[in-house]
Protein backbone atom coordinates (compact mmCIF):
# COMPACT_ATOMS: atom_id res chain seq x y z
CA UNK A 1 0.00 0.00 0.00
CA UNK A 2 1.80 3.52 -0.64
CA UNK A 3 1.43 5.88 1.48
CA UNK A 4 -1.30 8.99 0.92
CA UNK A 5 -3.71 6.48 -1.03
CA UNK A 6 -5.47 6.08 1.68
CA UNK A 7 -5.88 9.76 3.00
CA UNK A 8 -8.91 11.17 2.57
CA UNK A 9 -9.42 14.69 -0.04
CA UNK A 10 -8.06 17.35 2.21
CA UNK A 11 -11.83 19.00 2.40
CA UNK A 12 -9.95 22.68 2.05
CA UNK A 13 -8.80 22.05 -1.14
CA UNK A 14 -10.62 23.63 -3.81
CA UNK A 15 -14.05 21.69 -4.68
CA UNK A 16 -14.14 21.89 -8.51
CA UNK A 17 -10.54 20.38 -8.34
CA UNK A 18 -11.15 17.41 -11.63
CA UNK A 19 -11.23 13.81 -9.88
CA UNK A 20 -11.05 12.04 -12.78
CA UNK A 21 -10.82 12.83 -16.27
CA UNK A 22 -11.72 10.91 -19.13
CA UNK A 23 -10.22 11.39 -22.60
CA UNK A 24 -11.50 9.99 -25.65
CA UNK A 25 -11.98 6.48 -24.18
CA UNK A 26 -13.51 3.71 -26.24
CA UNK A 27 -14.64 0.32 -25.24
CA UNK A 28 -14.81 -3.00 -26.61
CA UNK A 29 -15.94 -5.96 -26.13
CA UNK A 30 -14.27 -7.98 -28.21
CA UNK A 31 -15.04 -6.74 -31.55
CA UNK A 32 -18.14 -4.73 -30.15
CA UNK A 33 -17.22 -1.15 -29.39
CA UNK A 34 -19.61 -0.34 -26.40
CA UNK A 35 -18.24 3.15 -25.42
CA UNK A 36 -17.35 5.62 -28.49
CA UNK A 37 -14.45 8.38 -27.57
CA UNK A 38 -16.28 9.19 -24.49
CA UNK A 39 -14.63 12.62 -23.16
CA UNK A 40 -15.83 13.23 -19.37
CA UNK A 41 -14.26 15.27 -16.22
CA UNK A 42 -15.81 14.52 -13.18
CA UNK A 43 -15.32 16.74 -10.20
CA UNK A 44 -13.60 16.17 -6.48
CA UNK A 45 -16.73 16.25 -3.98
CA UNK A 46 -19.68 16.40 -6.36
CA UNK A 47 -22.22 13.73 -7.02
CA UNK A 48 -21.93 12.71 -10.87
CA UNK A 49 -24.66 10.53 -12.73
CA UNK A 50 -25.08 9.01 -15.76
CA UNK A 51 -28.28 8.25 -17.38
CA UNK A 52 -29.44 6.70 -20.64
CA UNK A 53 -31.04 4.00 -22.01
CA UNK A 54 -30.54 0.48 -21.34
CA UNK A 55 -27.44 -0.64 -23.27
CA UNK A 56 -26.13 3.02 -23.72
CA UNK A 57 -23.03 2.39 -22.06
CA UNK A 58 -23.13 3.94 -19.04
CA UNK A 59 -22.79 0.64 -16.84
CA UNK A 60 -19.60 -0.40 -18.94
CA UNK A 61 -17.94 2.79 -18.53
CA UNK A 62 -18.47 3.14 -14.65
CA UNK A 63 -16.82 -0.94 -14.15
CA UNK A 64 -13.89 1.07 -16.56
CA UNK A 65 -13.41 3.44 -13.59
CA UNK A 66 -12.02 0.83 -11.14
CA UNK A 67 -11.01 -1.71 -13.83
CA UNK A 68 -13.71 -4.36 -13.46
CA UNK A 69 -13.86 -5.19 -16.60
CA UNK A 70 -10.41 -6.37 -16.93
CA UNK A 71 -11.85 -9.60 -15.64
CA UNK A 72 -14.31 -10.04 -19.39
CA UNK A 73 -12.20 -11.62 -22.07
CA UNK A 74 -11.31 -9.62 -24.88
CA UNK A 75 -12.31 -6.82 -23.29
CA UNK A 76 -10.20 -3.55 -24.25
CA UNK A 77 -10.37 0.47 -23.45
CA UNK A 78 -8.34 2.81 -25.66
CA UNK A 79 -7.79 6.39 -24.58
CA UNK A 80 -6.60 7.77 -21.29
CA UNK A 81 -8.39 7.70 -17.64
CA UNK A 82 -6.84 9.76 -15.38
CA UNK A 83 -7.41 9.18 -11.60
CA UNK A 84 -5.39 12.95 -9.85
CA UNK A 85 -4.10 13.17 -13.64
CA UNK A 86 -2.58 9.53 -13.50
CA UNK A 87 -3.75 6.95 -15.89
CA UNK A 88 -5.37 4.42 -14.31
CA UNK A 89 -5.23 1.51 -17.13
CA UNK A 90 -0.65 2.57 -16.63
CA UNK A 91 1.33 -0.59 -16.41
CA UNK A 92 2.46 1.27 -12.76
CA UNK A 93 -0.93 0.86 -11.78
CA UNK A 94 -1.70 -1.79 -9.16
CA UNK A 95 -5.38 -2.74 -9.42
CA UNK A 96 -5.59 -3.65 -6.25
CA UNK A 97 -4.40 -0.34 -4.82
CA UNK A 98 -6.77 1.08 -7.43
CA UNK A 99 -9.81 -0.55 -6.45
CA UNK A 100 -8.96 0.35 -2.92
CA UNK A 101 -9.29 3.98 -4.20
CA UNK A 102 -12.29 4.13 -6.22
CA UNK A 103 -15.00 2.13 -4.25
CA UNK A 104 -17.74 0.08 -5.52
CA UNK A 105 -21.45 -0.61 -5.02
CA UNK A 106 -23.75 -2.71 -7.10
CA UNK A 107 -27.16 -3.01 -7.73
CA UNK A 108 -28.10 -5.89 -6.28
CA UNK A 109 -26.48 -5.65 -2.25
CA UNK A 110 -24.34 -8.28 -2.11
CA UNK A 111 -23.16 -9.24 1.38
CA UNK A 112 -20.62 -11.44 2.57
CA UNK A 113 -22.27 -14.79 4.67
CA UNK A 114 -20.42 -13.37 7.58
CA UNK A 115 -21.47 -11.37 10.58
CA UNK A 116 -21.91 -7.91 10.39
CA UNK A 117 -18.84 -6.57 11.55
CA UNK A 118 -16.64 -8.81 9.70
CA UNK A 119 -18.15 -7.61 6.63
CA UNK A 120 -17.04 -4.21 7.23
CA UNK A 121 -13.65 -5.52 8.81
CA UNK A 122 -12.52 -7.65 6.02
CA UNK A 123 -11.27 -5.01 3.15
CA UNK A 124 -9.09 -3.41 6.28
CA UNK A 125 -8.30 -6.83 7.25
CA UNK A 126 -7.04 -7.50 4.07
CA UNK A 127 -4.93 -4.71 3.78
CA UNK A 128 -3.04 -5.50 7.33
CA UNK A 129 -5.08 -4.06 9.76
CA UNK A 130 -4.79 -6.68 12.72
CA UNK A 131 -5.14 -4.39 15.99
CA UNK A 132 -8.71 -5.03 17.07
CA UNK A 133 -9.48 -1.50 18.53
CA UNK A 134 -8.16 -0.04 15.36
CA UNK A 135 -10.37 -2.20 13.40
CA UNK A 136 -13.39 -1.69 15.56
CA UNK A 137 -13.05 1.89 15.18
CA UNK A 138 -12.98 1.02 11.37
CA UNK A 139 -16.07 -0.79 11.59
CA UNK A 140 -17.84 2.07 13.35
CA UNK A 141 -16.80 5.12 11.72
CA UNK A 142 -17.72 2.97 8.34
CA UNK A 143 -21.14 1.76 9.33
CA UNK A 144 -21.44 5.37 10.56
CA UNK A 145 -21.28 6.48 7.38
CA UNK A 146 -23.06 4.98 5.89
CA UNK A 147 -26.18 5.78 8.29
CA UNK A 148 -26.39 2.15 9.60
CA UNK A 149 -24.88 2.47 12.85
CA UNK A 150 -27.81 3.10 15.37
CA UNK A 151 -29.66 0.22 13.42
CA UNK A 152 -26.75 -2.66 14.04
CA UNK A 153 -24.66 -1.38 16.84
CA UNK A 154 -26.55 -4.15 19.07
CA UNK A 155 -25.83 -6.98 16.41
CA UNK A 156 -22.82 -6.23 15.10
CA UNK A 157 -22.01 -10.23 15.81
CA UNK A 158 -24.84 -11.16 13.61
CA UNK A 159 -25.29 -12.08 10.28
CA UNK A 160 -25.54 -9.79 7.48
CA UNK A 161 -28.05 -11.78 5.91
CA UNK A 162 -31.01 -10.91 8.25
CA UNK A 163 -30.60 -7.25 7.59
CA UNK A 164 -33.14 -5.75 5.42
CA UNK A 165 -32.50 -5.14 1.60
CA UNK A 166 -32.00 -1.10 2.49
CA UNK A 167 -29.80 -2.13 5.62
CA UNK A 168 -27.86 -4.87 3.67
CA UNK A 169 -27.00 -2.03 0.59
CA UNK A 170 -25.68 0.52 3.25
CA UNK A 171 -23.89 -2.25 4.76
CA UNK A 172 -22.14 -2.65 1.40
CA UNK A 173 -21.73 1.26 1.54
CA UNK A 174 -19.69 0.95 5.23
CA UNK A 175 -17.53 -2.14 3.56
CA UNK A 176 -16.55 0.20 0.30
CA UNK A 177 -16.04 2.77 3.04
CA UNK A 178 -14.17 0.78 5.23
CA UNK A 179 -10.99 1.21 3.08
CA UNK A 180 -11.39 4.97 2.67
CA UNK A 181 -11.93 4.93 -1.09
CA UNK A 182 -11.28 8.50 -2.88
CA UNK A 183 -14.32 7.57 -5.11
CA UNK A 184 -17.40 5.52 -4.89
CA UNK A 185 -19.05 4.62 -7.86
CA UNK A 186 -22.52 3.11 -7.48
CA UNK A 187 -24.27 0.96 -10.02
CA UNK A 188 -28.23 1.54 -9.95
CA UNK A 189 -27.93 1.56 -6.17
CA UNK A 190 -31.27 1.44 -5.17
CA UNK A 191 -33.25 -0.36 -8.03
CA UNK A 192 -34.23 -2.96 -5.48
CA UNK A 193 -34.95 -0.68 -3.17
CA UNK A 194 -38.49 0.25 -1.44
CA UNK A 195 -39.04 4.73 -1.75
CA UNK A 196 -38.02 4.87 2.36
CA UNK A 197 -34.23 2.71 1.77
CA UNK A 198 -33.97 4.88 -1.42
CA UNK A 199 -34.67 8.09 0.48
CA UNK A 200 -31.78 6.86 3.47
CA UNK A 201 -29.24 6.25 0.32
CA UNK A 202 -30.04 9.47 -1.22
CA UNK A 203 -29.68 11.42 1.84
CA UNK A 204 -26.23 9.40 2.44
CA UNK A 205 -25.19 10.64 -0.88
CA UNK A 206 -25.30 14.19 0.66
CA UNK A 207 -23.10 13.31 3.44
CA UNK A 208 -20.70 11.15 1.39
CA UNK A 209 -19.81 14.21 -0.96
CA UNK A 210 -17.86 15.83 1.64
CA UNK A 211 -15.65 13.64 1.87
CA UNK A 212 -15.53 11.51 -1.67
CA UNK A 213 -16.35 11.65 -4.99
CA UNK A 214 -19.78 9.74 -6.29
CA UNK A 215 -20.27 8.51 -9.34
CA UNK A 216 -23.85 6.78 -9.66
CA UNK A 217 -25.54 4.78 -12.87
CA UNK A 218 -29.31 5.35 -12.80
CA UNK A 219 -32.53 4.58 -14.22
CA UNK A 220 -34.52 6.77 -12.03
CA UNK A 221 -34.07 10.06 -13.40
CA UNK A 222 -35.90 11.64 -10.50
CA UNK A 223 -33.35 10.34 -8.59
CA UNK A 224 -30.22 11.74 -10.67
CA UNK A 225 -32.21 14.77 -10.32
CA UNK A 226 -32.18 15.01 -6.92
CA UNK A 227 -29.25 13.66 -5.87
CA UNK A 228 -26.73 14.67 -8.33
CA UNK A 229 -24.59 18.14 -8.73
CA UNK A 230 -23.51 16.67 -12.54
CA UNK A 231 -25.52 14.74 -14.87
CA UNK A 232 -24.69 12.37 -18.18
CA UNK A 233 -27.05 11.36 -20.60
CA UNK A 234 -25.47 8.53 -22.44
CA UNK A 235 -27.14 7.30 -25.45
CA UNK A 236 -25.74 3.98 -27.84
CA UNK A 237 -22.15 4.28 -26.54
CA UNK A 238 -21.89 8.07 -27.15
CA UNK A 239 -21.97 10.62 -24.35
CA UNK A 240 -25.30 12.99 -25.79
CA UNK A 241 -24.64 15.63 -22.87
CA UNK A 242 -23.10 16.54 -19.83
CA UNK A 243 -23.93 19.19 -17.54
CA UNK A 244 -24.80 20.51 -14.01
CA UNK A 245 -28.11 18.67 -12.83
CA UNK A 246 -29.92 21.80 -12.73
CA UNK A 247 -29.54 22.81 -16.18
CA UNK A 248 -29.53 19.19 -17.93
CA UNK A 249 -33.46 18.67 -16.06
CA UNK A 250 -34.68 22.22 -17.06
CA UNK A 251 -33.11 23.16 -20.30
CA UNK A 252 -31.13 20.66 -21.83
CA UNK A 253 -28.90 21.71 -24.53
CA UNK A 254 -29.92 18.39 -27.15
CA UNK A 255 -32.86 17.08 -28.61
CA UNK A 256 -31.94 13.84 -27.27
CA UNK A 257 -31.32 14.14 -23.90
CA UNK A 258 -34.92 16.38 -24.16
CA UNK A 259 -37.05 13.61 -25.36
CA UNK A 260 -34.95 10.75 -23.26
CA UNK A 261 -35.83 12.75 -19.71
CA UNK A 262 -39.23 14.02 -21.04
CA UNK A 263 -39.78 10.02 -21.72
CA UNK A 264 -40.40 10.38 -25.70
CA UNK A 265 -37.56 8.60 -26.65
CA UNK A 266 -37.18 7.03 -30.10
CA UNK B 1 -50.41 6.75 -16.22
CA UNK B 2 -48.76 6.36 -19.79
CA UNK B 3 -47.19 8.53 -21.58
CA UNK B 4 -49.96 8.89 -24.05
CA UNK B 5 -51.94 10.06 -20.89
CA UNK B 6 -49.52 12.62 -19.74
CA UNK B 7 -49.22 14.08 -23.53
CA UNK B 8 -53.34 13.99 -23.78
CA UNK B 9 -53.12 15.76 -20.72
CA UNK B 10 -50.37 18.89 -21.83
CA UNK B 11 -52.84 19.16 -24.74
CA UNK B 12 -55.75 19.48 -23.06
CA UNK B 13 -54.13 22.31 -20.42
CA UNK B 14 -53.11 23.98 -23.59
CA UNK B 15 -56.54 23.41 -25.08
CA UNK B 16 -57.81 25.45 -21.57
CA UNK B 17 -55.38 27.90 -21.41
CA UNK B 18 -56.81 29.00 -25.01
CA UNK B 19 -60.23 28.76 -23.91
CA UNK B 20 -58.98 30.85 -21.47
CA UNK B 21 -57.55 33.97 -23.71
CA UNK B 22 -60.30 33.83 -25.64
CA UNK B 23 -62.62 34.62 -22.99
CA UNK B 24 -59.84 37.42 -21.44
CA UNK B 25 -59.87 38.93 -25.10
CA UNK B 26 -63.60 39.10 -25.78
CA UNK B 27 -63.79 40.54 -22.54
CA UNK B 28 -61.26 43.26 -23.68
CA UNK B 29 -63.15 43.40 -26.74
CA UNK B 30 -66.65 43.94 -24.81
CA UNK B 31 -65.61 46.47 -22.18
CA UNK B 32 -64.21 48.08 -25.06
CA UNK B 33 -67.92 48.36 -27.07
CA UNK B 34 -69.24 48.88 -23.87
CA UNK B 35 -67.20 52.33 -23.28
CA UNK B 36 -67.62 53.41 -26.70
CA UNK B 37 -71.62 52.89 -27.64
CA UNK B 38 -71.85 54.04 -23.59
CA UNK B 39 -73.76 50.51 -23.43
CA UNK B 40 -74.28 50.36 -19.29
CA UNK B 41 -75.78 46.86 -20.03
CA UNK B 42 -73.07 45.68 -21.98
CA UNK B 43 -70.26 46.92 -19.41
CA UNK B 44 -72.85 44.95 -16.27
CA UNK B 45 -72.47 41.50 -18.36
CA UNK B 46 -69.02 41.90 -19.05
CA UNK B 47 -68.66 42.41 -15.51
CA UNK B 48 -70.84 39.38 -14.58
CA UNK B 49 -68.64 37.32 -16.73
CA UNK B 50 -65.56 38.11 -15.17
CA UNK B 51 -66.08 34.82 -12.75
CA UNK B 52 -65.96 32.50 -15.77
CA UNK B 53 -62.12 33.50 -16.10
CA UNK B 54 -61.38 33.36 -12.81
CA UNK B 55 -63.18 29.72 -12.35
CA UNK B 56 -60.68 28.66 -15.40
CA UNK B 57 -57.93 30.03 -13.57
CA UNK B 58 -58.49 28.20 -10.74
CA UNK B 59 -59.02 24.91 -12.83
CA UNK B 60 -55.54 25.59 -14.69
CA UNK B 61 -54.09 25.89 -11.85
CA UNK B 62 -54.93 22.61 -10.17
CA UNK B 63 -54.21 20.56 -13.29
CA UNK B 64 -50.91 22.25 -13.93
CA UNK B 65 -50.54 20.99 -9.42
CA UNK B 66 -51.82 17.44 -10.73
CA UNK B 67 -49.01 17.16 -13.01
CA UNK B 68 -46.33 18.41 -11.82
CA UNK B 69 -47.15 15.95 -8.84
CA UNK B 70 -47.90 12.77 -10.79
CA UNK B 71 -45.67 13.02 -13.56
CA UNK B 72 -42.72 14.82 -12.26
CA UNK B 73 -42.20 16.57 -15.56
CA UNK B 74 -38.85 17.84 -17.26
CA UNK B 75 -36.80 19.73 -19.61
CA UNK B 76 -39.60 21.06 -21.71
CA UNK B 77 -42.71 19.56 -20.36
CA UNK B 78 -41.44 21.51 -16.83
CA UNK B 79 -41.49 24.93 -18.68
CA UNK B 80 -44.69 24.13 -20.50
CA UNK B 81 -46.54 23.64 -17.52
CA UNK B 82 -44.98 26.13 -14.90
CA UNK B 83 -45.38 28.42 -17.92
CA UNK B 84 -48.97 27.69 -18.54
CA UNK B 85 -49.61 28.62 -14.78
CA UNK B 86 -48.14 31.73 -14.73
CA UNK B 87 -49.75 32.26 -18.08
CA UNK B 88 -52.93 31.53 -16.49
CA UNK B 89 -52.61 34.42 -13.60
CA UNK B 90 -51.52 37.20 -16.45
CA UNK B 91 -55.05 35.87 -17.80
CA UNK B 92 -56.74 36.39 -15.19
CA UNK B 93 -55.60 39.85 -14.21
CA UNK B 94 -56.22 40.74 -17.89
CA UNK B 95 -59.99 39.63 -17.17
CA UNK B 96 -59.86 41.99 -14.14
CA UNK B 97 -58.93 44.53 -15.88
CA UNK B 98 -61.68 44.42 -18.11
CA UNK B 99 -63.97 44.40 -15.81
CA UNK B 100 -62.29 47.93 -14.06
CA UNK B 101 -62.93 49.27 -17.42
CA UNK B 102 -66.73 48.52 -17.64
CA UNK B 103 -67.01 49.97 -13.90
CA UNK B 104 -65.66 53.36 -15.02
CA UNK B 105 -67.14 52.97 -17.97
CA UNK B 106 -70.55 52.67 -16.26
CA UNK B 107 -69.85 56.04 -14.23
CA UNK B 108 -69.06 57.58 -17.46
CA UNK B 109 -72.70 56.81 -18.73
CA UNK B 110 -73.98 58.81 -16.17
CA UNK B 111 -72.63 62.49 -17.60
CA UNK B 112 -72.25 63.47 -20.92
CA UNK B 113 -69.02 62.21 -22.78
CA UNK B 114 -66.72 64.50 -22.48
CA UNK B 115 -64.86 64.05 -26.23
CA UNK B 116 -64.84 61.69 -28.97
CA UNK B 117 -63.19 58.18 -28.11
CA UNK B 118 -60.50 57.59 -30.52
CA UNK B 119 -57.20 57.10 -28.54
CA UNK B 120 -58.47 54.36 -26.19
CA UNK B 121 -59.63 52.51 -28.28
CA UNK B 122 -56.74 52.07 -30.48
CA UNK B 123 -54.98 51.42 -27.30
CA UNK B 124 -57.26 48.70 -26.16
CA UNK B 125 -57.21 47.20 -29.91
CA UNK B 126 -53.36 47.29 -29.48
CA UNK B 127 -53.52 45.69 -25.99
CA UNK B 128 -56.06 43.03 -27.53
CA UNK B 129 -53.90 42.55 -29.92
CA UNK B 130 -50.74 41.78 -28.25
CA UNK B 131 -52.24 39.42 -25.51
CA UNK B 132 -54.23 37.64 -28.64
CA UNK B 133 -50.36 37.66 -30.51
CA UNK B 134 -48.71 36.71 -27.08
CA UNK B 135 -51.13 33.59 -26.74
CA UNK B 136 -50.60 32.50 -30.83
CA UNK B 137 -46.84 32.71 -29.66
CA UNK B 138 -47.16 30.20 -26.85
CA UNK B 139 -49.22 27.84 -28.62
CA UNK B 140 -46.68 27.65 -31.56
CA UNK B 141 -43.90 28.10 -29.54
CA UNK B 142 -42.82 30.64 -31.31
CA UNK B 143 -40.15 33.51 -29.60
CA UNK B 144 -39.82 35.75 -32.68
CA UNK B 145 -43.31 36.45 -32.40
CA UNK B 146 -43.29 36.73 -28.78
CA UNK B 147 -40.39 39.21 -29.04
CA UNK B 148 -42.14 41.45 -31.22
CA UNK B 149 -45.21 41.96 -28.58
CA UNK B 150 -42.42 43.25 -26.12
CA UNK B 151 -42.04 45.78 -28.57
CA UNK B 152 -45.45 46.81 -29.40
CA UNK B 153 -45.70 47.54 -25.72
CA UNK B 154 -44.03 50.93 -26.24
CA UNK B 155 -46.75 52.03 -28.43
CA UNK B 156 -49.38 51.56 -25.87
CA UNK B 157 -47.40 52.78 -23.51
CA UNK B 158 -46.30 56.16 -25.83
CA UNK B 159 -50.78 56.06 -26.67
CA UNK B 160 -50.95 56.63 -22.87
CA UNK B 161 -48.57 59.25 -22.58
CA UNK B 162 -50.77 61.30 -25.60
CA UNK B 163 -53.79 60.49 -23.78
CA UNK B 164 -52.83 61.82 -20.22
CA UNK B 165 -51.45 64.92 -21.55
CA UNK B 166 -55.14 65.48 -23.75
CA UNK B 167 -56.96 64.96 -20.43
CA UNK B 168 -54.85 67.10 -18.04
CA UNK B 169 -55.53 69.82 -20.70
CA UNK B 170 -59.22 69.69 -20.42
CA UNK B 171 -58.91 69.08 -16.45
CA UNK B 172 -56.87 72.85 -16.79
CA UNK B 173 -59.46 74.98 -18.68
CA UNK B 174 -62.59 73.77 -17.29
CA UNK B 175 -62.53 72.36 -13.60
CA UNK B 176 -66.21 70.83 -14.36
CA UNK B 177 -64.39 67.89 -16.79
CA UNK B 178 -62.10 66.83 -14.02
CA UNK B 179 -63.89 63.39 -12.29
CA UNK B 180 -64.59 62.22 -16.04
CA UNK B 181 -61.02 62.84 -17.26
CA UNK B 182 -60.20 61.19 -14.37
CA UNK B 183 -62.23 58.09 -15.21
CA UNK B 184 -60.46 58.01 -18.71
CA UNK B 185 -57.21 58.01 -17.34
CA UNK B 186 -57.92 55.74 -15.14
CA UNK B 187 -59.10 53.27 -18.55
CA UNK B 188 -56.04 54.17 -19.99
CA UNK B 189 -53.80 53.03 -17.35
CA UNK B 190 -55.59 50.10 -16.74
CA UNK B 191 -55.63 49.52 -20.64
CA UNK B 192 -51.80 50.01 -20.46
CA UNK B 193 -51.71 47.51 -17.90
CA UNK B 194 -53.01 45.12 -19.80
CA UNK B 195 -50.49 45.50 -22.64
CA UNK B 196 -47.91 44.88 -19.63
CA UNK B 197 -49.28 41.59 -18.46
CA UNK B 198 -49.30 40.90 -22.65
CA UNK B 199 -45.78 41.46 -22.66
CA UNK B 200 -45.65 38.99 -19.55
CA UNK B 201 -46.89 36.47 -21.08
CA UNK B 202 -44.64 37.29 -24.28
CA UNK B 203 -41.67 36.88 -22.10
CA UNK B 204 -43.17 33.33 -20.47
CA UNK B 205 -43.05 32.03 -23.97
CA UNK B 206 -39.68 33.16 -24.50
CA UNK B 207 -38.52 31.06 -21.40
CA UNK B 208 -41.03 28.36 -22.77
CA UNK B 209 -39.31 28.41 -26.09
CA UNK B 210 -35.41 29.26 -24.90
CA UNK B 211 -35.43 28.25 -21.47
CA UNK B 212 -34.15 31.89 -20.80
CA UNK B 213 -35.54 34.36 -18.57
CA UNK B 214 -35.74 37.64 -20.15
CA UNK B 215 -38.04 39.42 -17.70
CA UNK B 216 -36.50 42.63 -15.42
CA UNK B 217 -33.34 42.49 -17.45
CA UNK B 218 -33.81 45.73 -18.98
CA UNK B 219 -30.66 47.75 -17.57
CA UNK B 220 -31.77 50.41 -14.80
CA UNK B 221 -32.18 53.56 -16.37
CA UNK B 222 -32.97 53.18 -19.51
CA UNK B 223 -37.00 54.08 -21.15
Amino acid sequence: MQDGHLHLPDNDSNTQAVKLTLNQVNFFYGDRQALFKIDVEILKNQVTSFIGPSGCGKSTLLRCLNRLNDLIEGARVEGTMLLDGVDINGPDVDITDLRTRVGMVFQKSNPFPKSIYENVAYGPRLHGIRNRGQLDQIVEEGIKGAGLWDEVKDRLQASALGLSGGQQQRLCIARALAVKPDVLLMDEPCSALDPVATAKIEELLFSLKQDLTVVIVTHNMQQAARVSDWTAFMYLGELVEFGLTKQLFTMPSKKQTDDYITGRFG
Amino acid sequence: MTQRHFDEELSDLKTKLLRMAGQAEDQIDQALTALVTRDSTLARQVIERDHQVNALDVEIDEECIQLLALHQPAARDLRLVTTAMKIATELERISDLAENVCERAIELNEEPQLKPYIDIPMMGNMARMMVKQSIDAFVKYDATLARKVLKDDDFVDDLMEQLFRELLSFMLEDTRTISRAIRLSFIAKYLERIGDHATNIAELVVYLVEGKIIRHTTPPGSP
